[in-house]
């Protein structure tokens, strides 16, 4: 227990750092499962192309050596539009692609997990043939300074930037739900799907903006990933994804609130476990999590909000 | 001629639900399809607004063949359908429920708020309460009042008078024919057999996918095939249990 304490403010920091990457990649899971019932596997993948768009992007620039200023600012925002141009457009192309047949065919929700799952190894085996199946770098572009201290922990800018970046999409994303007209007909198909056809809501539009938002959530998430660890690789997306799915089964799957919080939630906890036992226990701790959860408190923290709470 | 539908056809699988229905609506008409549980009424209902596929025949509305065409277009065109079960959005507020009405227009102008508080001042009361916290009388109400909300020509009713109290009943048909003579047509589905009649212009009765007998209602409402079957001798329409 002396770990955790001495290692509290910097594991507080970790925690929410990752957390916040979670909580970005779960608002994907989460969107999707609250209009179609579908836990849409592939969304790993969809992070993956978020990261080589990222690191693309940086090549394209010409990017050899940290930034800073205008600059810097410049090159992370064209960074995040890859981003999200990058995992949008892999997730709309997805959705035509692997689901859309399945679902105007009225298949089994089964299909759909098993078409999920065959199009994550399409676009992994692509990109690992394409790109090699070795760990690619990013060039540095940001200096990691160290802006204050709190307790032993640094807090690091670029950590900064994760979570600060997550907040302004998580709530851009909680503005748009809520507040505009697509965004009330995302509500209407996640809670009643014929109702919303007899309002004049076109389901097969919204199934397209559900996936577009969420993918570019994960594009962004991608964008602070690749600045964060500079490293990306064909399979990055797999362990991500599974954390990522984790937070959102924690946050409630369904439930927009419950994704942020989950993920944040889940950063904290595999960073203060690990502490404890030791970092090689992370994952073991952030699973462990999932079936607690799933056997004690299936509906998550928030429960299912998006959609009527069916607990 | 602002509905015509010729020998409609709908499967369910292997199963036909609807086997060669045939029914017009004019302008300005209150017209009743009455029958009992499983005669296709509702099948019929969600097959004009778009959300089952016949396997044969016409829908024809408003000059339009509407037969293939999208349900969410449907609306545009000014059909609009209170459900069965009344397809209420339980996480969202009365108002934001209304404001689904008007979502193929964008933000609704007050004045369309303003009509549906006016038919039904309960809902201006309960504006701000979850749609899912409503009593069921309730429920009916921001039903109707939210497919009026689009302006349409022909407003589709599935069955208003599901488990509510009678004095409601009354109340809801009564708003019926107020809507109707501001010059909306009305196309309704009921068990309710005595008081869809007395409301009706016109009135079809199904019985196994099929029309049995059609007239004017005041005509059936006096039929003794219907009287026996529908109105006298089967118990009240308010004791059944309704499960379709």
């Amino acid at each position: 227990m002396h770990a955790f304490v001495t290692q509290f403010w910097p594991s507080t920091i970790d925690g929410l750092t990752i957390g916040s990457i979670y909580g970005l990649i779960a608002l994907g899971y989460t969107l999707v499962y609250g209009v179609l019932r579908l836990i849409n596997f592939a969304h790993s993948e969809v992070f993956m192309v978020g990261t080589f768009a990222s690191l693309f992007t940086l090549h394209g620039l010409g990017i050899t050596h940290a930034e800073t200023g205008f600059a810097l600012v410049g090159v992370l925002i064209l960074m995040g539009l890859a981003g999200m141009a990058g995992s949008g457009i892999t997730a709309v192309v997805l959705e035509r692609v692997a689901y859309r047949p399945l679902r105007k065919r009225g298949s089994s929700r089964l299909a759909a997990l098993i078409s999920a799952i065959g199009a994550s190894f399409f676009l992994q085996e692509v990109f690992a043939l394409r790109y090699g199946r070795d760990l690619l770098s990013f060039p540095p572009l940001m200096n990691k300074t160290v802006l204050f201290h709190i307790g032993s922990g640094q807090v690091r800018a670029d950590k900064v930037l994760v979570v600060v970046a997550a907040l302004v999409m998580a709530l851009a994303l909680d503005r748009f739900v809520n507040g505009s007209r697509l965004g009330r007909g995302v509500r209407a198909t996640a809670q009643d799907p014929d109702t919303a056809v007899l309002m004049g809501v076109n389901i097969d539009r919204i199934v397209m903006i559900t996936f577009l938002v969420g993918g570019m959530m994960a594009g962004v998430a991608a964008m602070l990933y690749g600045n964060y660890f500079e490293l990306t690789q064909y399979n990055v997306g797999f362990l991500l994804g599974i954390k990522a799915f984790t937070a959102a089964v924690l946050g409630g799957i369904g439930n927009i609130r419950g994704a942020l919080l989950g993920g944040l939630t889940l950063g904290l906890i595999e960073n203060y476990g690990g502490s404890v036992f030791g970092a090689q226990w992370k994952d073991v701790i952030a699973f462990t999590v999932l079936v607690l959860v799933l056997m004690v408190r299936p509906t998550g923290l928030l429960g299912e909000k998006l959609t009527r709470a069916r607990a | 001629m602002l509905l015509e539908i010729a020998d409609l056809q709908v499967h369910y699988g292997k199963i036909e639900a609807i086997k060669g229905l045939s029914l017009q609506v004019d302008e300005g008409e209150i017209v009743t399809l009455i029958g009992s549980n499983g005669a296709g009424k509702t099948t019929t209902l969600k097959t004009i607004s778009g959300l089952r596929r016949p396997t044969a025949g016409s829908i024809v509305f408003d000059g339009q063949d509407i037969t293939k065409l999208a349900g969410h277009r449907r609306v545009q065109l000014g059909l609009c359908q209170a459900p069965e079960g009344r397809g209420i959005f339980p996480g969202m507020t009365v108002l934001e429920n209304l404001e689904m009405g008007a979502y193929i227009r964008g933000k609704p102008p007050a004045a369309d708020l303003d009509r549906a508080f006016s038919l039904f001042p309960r809902l201006a009361e309960r504006r701000r309460q979850q749609g899912g916290t409503l009593s069921g009388g309730e429920q009916q109400m921001l039903a109707i009042g939210r497919a009026l909300m689009a302006h349409p020509k022909l407003l589709l009713l599935d069955e208003p008078s599901m488990g509510l109290a009678p004095l409601i009943v009354t109340q809801i048909f009564a708003i019926l024919r107020e809507i109707n003579n501001s010059g909306t047509t009305i196309l309704l589905v009921e068990q309710n057999a005595s008081s869809a009649l007395q409301l009706s212009d016109r009135a079809y009765l199904l019985e196994t996918g099929r029309v049995v007998m059609s007239g004017a209602a005041h005509d059936l409402l006096y039929e003794p095939a219907v009287r026996d079957a529908y109105l006298g001798a089967a118990p009240q329409p308010e004791e059944r249990t309704d499960t379709s």
